[in-house]
C-alpha cells in the first residue's frame, strides 16, 4: 500500500497511460515545463518528451478540435483544459465535433478521445473560475460524462476512458487536489459504468458526485449521531446514469437528497429527481430534496462563497426534512 | 505629442503613478502572505510604465478595459486605492462588493470595466464599447490592455478584423511581457512580432519599449489623437517583462534566474528616476516627498479595507437581476 493524493494519482494514472499506449499523448496549456495548472503532469515532459507532452498556446477552440482530428485520426489524445470555465472557448468543437461525429457520419467516424478539466468551487476564485458546468456536458448525447471523487477513481479512471472508443470528458474537483488515501502499488483500471455506495444505510440516500461527496459523508456520520443512517452514492458517471444503483437504493430507504455542485435549474439534480420520481414514485415516503449551489455567479468574498455551495449542514437540514420526526 | 505634455509636471506625474502602483502591489503581495487577500493575485511590478504612461493619454470620457493582471490600471485609471484594496479584502466597501476580488476591478463611474479573467474575454467587450461610442457620434477612445497570450486566442483575431472592417475608435496595448503563464512567446506563437499581425488586419501598430514610462507616454498620446480624430483603431506592443511570478501559486520553475535578472536592470522605477534627476527634476528630498504621499494613500487604503465590513449573507444573490425575477 502507498499514500497518495488525488494529485499524484492522477499524474500516476497519466504517467501509466502515456507508458502503456504508444498512441496516446496529452497535450494542453502549460502541460509540460510548467508541470501542469495544478501540477498533476509534473516531471511527465522530462520523462516522455515533448511530442507526448505537449504544450499548446491560448487557443482552446483549436487544441481541443486538434484533439478531435488526431483522435479521427487514430491517434488516443489526452487534452488537458486548464478548467471547466475556459472549456467553453472550446465548447462547439466538445458539442459539434466529438459529441456529434459518430451520428452524424453514420457510424463512419469514431472519436476516441479524452478531456480533462478541473471543475468546481472553494478557493475564492469568484465568478469565472469556479463553476461548475458538468451537468451541462452531462446533457449532450454523444458523450460520457466522469467525476472522480476518490484517489482510487483519479488514478484508474483515465485508462478505462482512453480505452472507451467514444469522447469521455473527466471533471477532476479543484477542491480535492489534497486528499489522501491509501492505495494498492499499481495503476488498476475501474469500471466506469456504475455507480458506487460509498455508506450503506437503510432511512435516506443522498445521491452525489465529486467535490460534494466527501461533505455528504461528513453529513452521513452527523446524521448518524440523530439516528439517522444514510446510504451514499457517489455516481462517479453522469453521463451515462447509473439509474439503476439509485432507483434500487431510494426503493430500499424510501427517501432521496440530491446534492450538487452545480445550479438547481435545469440542472443534473432535476434529472435524477425526475427519474426518481419517474421509476420509484411509489416509493417515496417523502418528496425528494435538493441541495444545490445558489443561483448567483460564485462570488469572491469567502462567507458569500460558502453560504452559495452546498456544505454538510445544509445536506444535514435536508436528509432530516425528508426523514421528518420518524425514522 | 505636445511640448506641454513633456512638462516637468507630467514627468514628476508618471514617477508618482508608477511608486503608487509600485507599493500597492509589494504591500498586496505582502497581505496575501497574511491570508487578507486570498484567491489568485497577479502583480503588476515590472510593467508599471505602461499603465502610467498609457493612460494619461485618456480622457475622463474614454473607457479602459483590462485584465485579471489589472490593480495596476485600475489605480492609474484613478479608482480609489481603498476601494480596489477593499474589494481584494472581498469586503463590502469594495468597489463590486467583495463579489469580483483581485481578478474584477470594476468601476463604472471611472469608466473602468475591469478586471476580465478569461485570457482575451475583453478585447469583443472594448469592441463593443467602441461600437457604441461610434454609433452614438461620440468622440470617446476605449482603451483595451491584454497580454501576448491573448494573441493566440480566435477573440484576438476576430476583434482586431472588426476594429478595422468598422473603423472604431479603439486603441489596443499589448503588453508582451513574454510569457502566458509557464508558455514563453516563441513556445506560443509561430509569428513573433506582434505588429505584423496588426498589420496583416491593417491596423496601423506600433512596437514600444513598456519599460521607459515617457515613451509609453509619448506613443499612447499620439495613438490616441489618432483614434480620437477617427482614423480608426491603434495597436501598441509594449516590451515587457513581470517580475514576479505569474500568480502567487507559481513556482516559477520556466524562467532562467539570469533573464529575471537581466530585465530588472531595466526595472522602469529607477530608470525613470535616474532620468529626471539628470534632467534636474528631481532630488532625494522630492523623492522622498512623493513616498511620503505615496505610503499616506497606501496605508489609508489598507486602514479601509482592514475597517471594512463583510457583506451580509442574506444579500447573496442580489444583483443577479435588476428585478429577482
Ligand atoms: C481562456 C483562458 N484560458 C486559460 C486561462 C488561464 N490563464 C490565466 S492567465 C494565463 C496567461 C496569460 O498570459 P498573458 O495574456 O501573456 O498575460 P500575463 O499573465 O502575462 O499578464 C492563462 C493561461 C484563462 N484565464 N483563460
Ligand atoms: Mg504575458
Amino acid at each position: 500500500m502507498t499514500k497518495l493524493n488525488y494529485r499524484e494519482a492522477l499524474r500516476d494514472g497519466l504517467r501509466d497511460a502515456l507508458v502503456r499506449e504508444p498512441r496516446a499523448f496529452l497535450m494542453g496549456l502549460d502541460v509540460g515545463r510548467y508541470g501542469g495548472t495544478y501540477a498533476v503532469s509534473r516531471g511527465l515532459l522530462e520523462e516522455l518528451g515533448p511530442e507526448r507532452v505537449r504544450d499548446t498556446p491560448l487557443s482552446e477552440s483549436a487544441f481541443v478540435g486538434a484533439g478531435i482530428g488526431a483522435a479521427i485520426g487514430g491517434l488516443l489524445p489526452i487534452v488537458e483544459i486548464m478548467t471547466v470555465n475556459f472549456s467553453l472557448l472550446a465548447l462547439d468543437q466538445i458539442m459539434n465535433n466529438a459529441a456529434t461525429l459518430r451520428h452524424m457520419t453514420g457510424g463512419q467516424l469514431a472519436v476516441p478521445l479524452v478531456i480533462r478539466m478541473t471543475t468546481g468551487a472553494g478557493r475564492q476564485l469568484a465568478a469565472q473560475h469556479s463553476h461548475s458546468l458538468e451537468g451541462w456536458y452531462a446533457h449532450i448525447p454523444g458523450l460520457r460524462i466522469l467525476a472522480p471523487a476518490t484517489v482510487e477513481d483519479a488514478r484508474g479512471m483515465l485508462w478505462t476512458a482512453l480505452m472507451d472508443p467514444d469522447p469521455v470528458l473527466i471533471f477532476e474537483h479543484a477542491a480535492l487536489f489534497g486528499l489522501e488515501a491509501e492505495l494498492e502499488g499499481a495503476v488498476t483500471p475501474v469500471d466506469i459504468d456504475h455507480a458506487k455506495i460509498r455508506r450503506a444505510g437503510k432511512h435516506v440516500s443522498l445521491v452525489t458526485y465529486g467535490g460534494t461527496l466527501h461533505k455528504t459523508l461528513a453529513a452521513a456520520e452527523t446524521l448518524a449521531k440523530d439516528g439517522i443512517d444514510a446510504e451514499v452514492i457517489d455516481l462517479r458517471s453522469l453521463r451515462p446514469l447509473d439509474t439503476e444503483t439509485i432507483i434500487a437504493s431510494v426503493k430500499k430507504t424510501r427517501r432521496a437528497v440530491i446534492i450538487d455542485e452545480g445550479w438547481r435549474s435545469g440542472s443534473l439534480s432535476a434529472e435524477i429527481s425526475a427519474r426518481v420520481m419517474e421509476q420509484a414514485f411509489y416509493d417515496l415516503d417523502a418528496p425528494v430534496e435538493r441541495v444545490c449551489t445558489a443561483e448567483v455567479p460564485i462570488p469572491y468574498a469567502k462567507q458569500l462563497e460558502e453560504a452559495a455551495l452546498p456544505q454538510p449542514e445544509t445536506i444535514v437540514q435536508a436528509a432530516r426534512k425528508t426523514v421528518g420526526t420518524h425514522v | 505629442m505636445k511640448t506641454e505634455e513633456h512638462s516637468p509636471e507630467m514627468k514628476i506625474d508618471l514617477l508618482r503613478q508608477m511608486l503608487r502602483i509600485r507599493r500597492f502591489e509589494e504591500k498586496a503581495a505582502e497581505l496575501y502572505s497574511a491570508a487578507k487577500i486570498r484567491g489568485f493575485l497577479h502583480l503588476y511590478i515590472g510593467q508599471e510604465a505602461i499603465a502610467a504612461g498609457a493612460m494619461r493619454a485618456l480622457t475622463a470620457e474614454d473607457a479602459v478595459v483590462s485584465t485579471y493582471r489589472e490593480h495596476g490600471h485600475a489605480l492609474a485609471r484613478g479608482v480609489a486605492a481603498a476601494a480596489i484594496m477593499a474589494e481584494m479584502y472581498g469586503k463590502a466597501e469594495g468597489c463590486c462588493h467583495g463579489r469580483g476580488g483581485s481578478m474584477h476591478l470594476f468601476d463604472v463611474s471611472k469608466r473602468f470595466y475591469g478586471g476580465n479573467a478569461i485570457v482575451a474575454g475583453g478585447l469583443p467587450l472594448a469592441l463593443g464599447l467602441a461600437l457604441a461610442d461610434k454609433l452614438a457620434g461620440r468622440a470617446r477612445v476605449t482603451a483595451c490592455f491584454f497580454g501576448d497570450g491573448a494573441v493566440a486566442e480566435g477573440e484576438f483575431h476576430e476583434t482586431m478584423n472588426l476594429a478595422v472592417l468598422w473603423k472604431l475608435p479603439l486603441l489596443l496595448l499589448c503588453e508582451n511581457n513574454l510569457y502566458a503563464m509557464g508558455t514563453a512567446i516563441a513556445r506560443a506563437l509561430s509569428e513573433t512580432d506582434l505588429c505584423k499581425k496588426a498589420e496583416s488586419y491593417r491596423m496601423p501598430a506600433e512596437r514600444i519599449d513598456g519599460m521607459d514610462a515617457l515613451a509609453v507616454a509619448v506613443a499612447s498620446a499620439d495613438a490616441t489623437a489618432a483614434v480620437r480624430a477617427g482614423e480608426g483603431p491603434r495597436f501598441l506592443e509594449l516590451t515587457t517583462y513581470r517580475f514576479r511570478p505569474h500568480s502567487m501559486f507559481d513556482p516559477d520553475l520556466y524562467r532562467d534566474k539570469a533573464e529575471i535578472a537581466e530585465w530588472k536592470k531595466r526595472d522602469p522605477l529607477p530608470r525613470h528616476i535616474g532620468r529626471l534627476k539628470e534632467e534636474g527634476l528631481l532630488d532625494a528630498a522630492k523623492i522622498d516627498a512623493i513616498e511620503r504621499a505615496v505610503a499616506d494613500e497606501l496605508a489609508q487604503a489598507v486602514a479601509f479595507a482592514d475597517a471594512g465590513t463583510l457583506e451580509p449573507v442574506e444579500s447573496l444573490t442580489r444583483d443577479v437581476y435588476a428585478r429577482t425575477p
